[in-house]
């Protein structure tokens, strides 16, 4: 369990990045936090591994401070996937992958070979194993990201918009890659991203947040979809104009539903699902 | 051309290995300077270079300062520290004078290298739990070292062919030849020893030349292959050679 009490972060040039914010996080859950740029979401996310130390509050994790904590030991523990994987381009993917293990001490032939079993795990052939990372597609870049933030077994995994750069196809790929991943491996993980289409498919809990970090509304998908907390949260989902708007209409074979826009997106079928 | 004809032919003379400088000797005193000059040039300025690299601040004081060590003339220092030094350590002087020379290179080298690493790579590094002195030895010195042996490169050609006035103090090398022949006029032997200084730089540059392209780190050079995020599909990128 990850908590945020009361965290503010002031930066140097004066900057508010988050005021006064807190949350709990569910161990063993997705939380994603979403917000567009400027809503201090990624700063939130490097707050839990101290990239960022705020300026007042505290954040614990399984009720100890992470201030008290060694940054270094700290990161170690905690697993972090980065935009465009943010890979070392001098060593190989295998070599990447069992970075941290190394940095903690374990051999290297044994860190290499469990890190071949992590590019199984994220779907990755082993022959690109001695590959670099500019040798790689983006999608595949971002899978040995997310191997080497799982290596070290993290019981904590950070996501920091990490499907941002790859394109909409390989984007959704790596969507079910991850639900599978937590499926299977059940790591307490927070993602940060500003698709709120990203944060339904892959949320346990959505945060949305709006400018300074201040929380719009908490929930699961459904509780956000069907009582969105404000104008703000109906328009940022597109409960009034966008896709997720839609309203009955009724045809020869059936009640079907209808977007905005006037396509039809399915049918509606009585009963529980 | 005719010179150049007598020049060469001066260099290959058989008298070249004889008398009380040899050109073989003088060779050999002319790289021991340069080679000692750019060393302890290295040794000052690469930690430097790389803790402002590292550390972000001091780089304005060390370009401002470089900046005008470049403008100081060679032979102008040389004959100062002479003075300075006093006659008995004219070799201290000299090799002073020339690491002063090397200095600003392989300080920008050292930095430059540092400050042209992606940020993110180095963030990467941070969040994933290195310590800075991982950073540095892991992700910032292999980085960062094609610059930095291009900036050993630049200073060793500047230093090769500055050391030619040490002979201006008694101290050899293959200036002895030049400046011996001024005032005889023998501009055979001045254009054969200038050669001679030619062809160290030469040599020496290409030496550079392969210890450049066998540091650049392989991943590294494969990223000069064209940017595979560029790319619209997958599959072009996975079917794509492994290059060097």
């Amino acid at each position: 369990m990850i908590e945020f009490r009361s965290v503010t972060k002031r930066f140097p040039d004066g900057t508010v990045a988050v005021d006064d914010f807190s949350l709990v996080i569910p161990a063993r859950k997705t939380t994603v936090l979403v917000g567009s740029s400027g809503s201090g979401k990624t700063t939130l996310l490097r707050m839990i591994n101290r990239m960022v130390d705020p300026t007042s509050g505290e954040i614990l994790i399984d009720d100890e401070s992470v201030h008290d904590r060694d940054p270094v030991k700290l990161r170690r523990s905690i697993g972090y996937v980065m935009q465009n994987g943010g890979l070392l381009p001098h060593l190989t993917v295998i070599d990447n992958v069992a970075t941290v293990p190394v940095l903690t001490g374990v051999p290297r032939q044994r860190a290499r070979e469990q890190a071949l079993e992590l590019l199984d795990t994220v779907g990755l052939d082993r022959s690109l194993a001695k590959r670099y990372p500019s040798q790689l597609s983006g999608g595949q870049q971002q899978r040995v990201g997310v191997a080497r933030g799982l290596a070290a077994d993290p019981n904590i995994l950070l996501m920091d918009e990490p499907f941002g750069a790859v394109d909409p196809i390989v984007r959704a790929e790596l969507q079910q890659e991850t639900i599978r991943l937590q499926q299977e491996l059940d790591k307490t993980v927070v993602f940060v991203t500003h698709d709120i289409d990203e944060a339904f498919l892959l949320g346990d809990q959505v945060v949305i947040l709006e400018k300074g970090a201040q929380i719009a509304q908490i929930g699961s998908p459904s509780e956000i979809t069907e009582a969105p907390a404000s104008e703000f949260v109906a328009s940022f989902i597109g409960t009034e104009r966008g896709t997720r708007a839609l309203h009955a209409k009724r045809t020869g074979a059936g009640t079907v539903l209808v977007d905005a826009a006037g396509r039809t997106q399915g049918v509606l079928v009585e009963g529980d699902a | 051309m005719n010179l150049f004809a007598d020049a060469i032919a001066w260099i290959f003379a058989p008298e070249r290995l004889e008398g009380s400088v040899s050109l073989p000797l003088a060779i050999g005193q002319h790289l021991a300077y340069t080679f000692v000059s750019v060393v302890v040039a290295a040794l000052v300025a690469v930690p430097l270079g790389w803790a402002i690299g590292h550390t972000g601040r001091g780089r304005e004081v060390a370009v401002a300062v470089s900046g005008a060590a470049r403008a100081v003339p060679s032979f102008g220092l040389l004959v100062l520290l002479v003075l300075i030094f006093g006659v008995l350590h004219k070799p201290e002087a000299a090799v002073v004078s020339f690491v002063l020379l090397a200095i600003p290179s392989i300080l920008a080298g050292a930095y430059s290298g540092f400050e042209a690493i992606d940020r993110r790579v180095i963030d990467a590094g941070r969040a994933m739990g290195m310590t800075e002195w991982q950073i540095l030895w892991r992700i910032e010195v292999p980085l960062g070292l094609p610059l930095l042996i291009g900036g050993l490169r630049s200073a060793t050609l500047q230093v090769v062919a500055t050391v030619t006035i040490a002979a201006y103090i008694n101290l050899g090398g293959v200036g002895y030849f030049i400046i011996q022949g001024v005032p005889l006029r023998d501009f055979t032997q001045i254009l054969g020893g200038a050669l001679v200084v030619v062809a160290l730089a030469l040599v020496l540059d290409g030496l550079f030349a392969v210890l450049q392209h066998l540091v650049v780190p392989r991943g590294v050079s494969a990223g000069r292959t064209p940017d595979v995020r560029a790319t619209p599909t997958r599959r072009r990128a996975v079917v794509e050679p492994a290059t060097e």
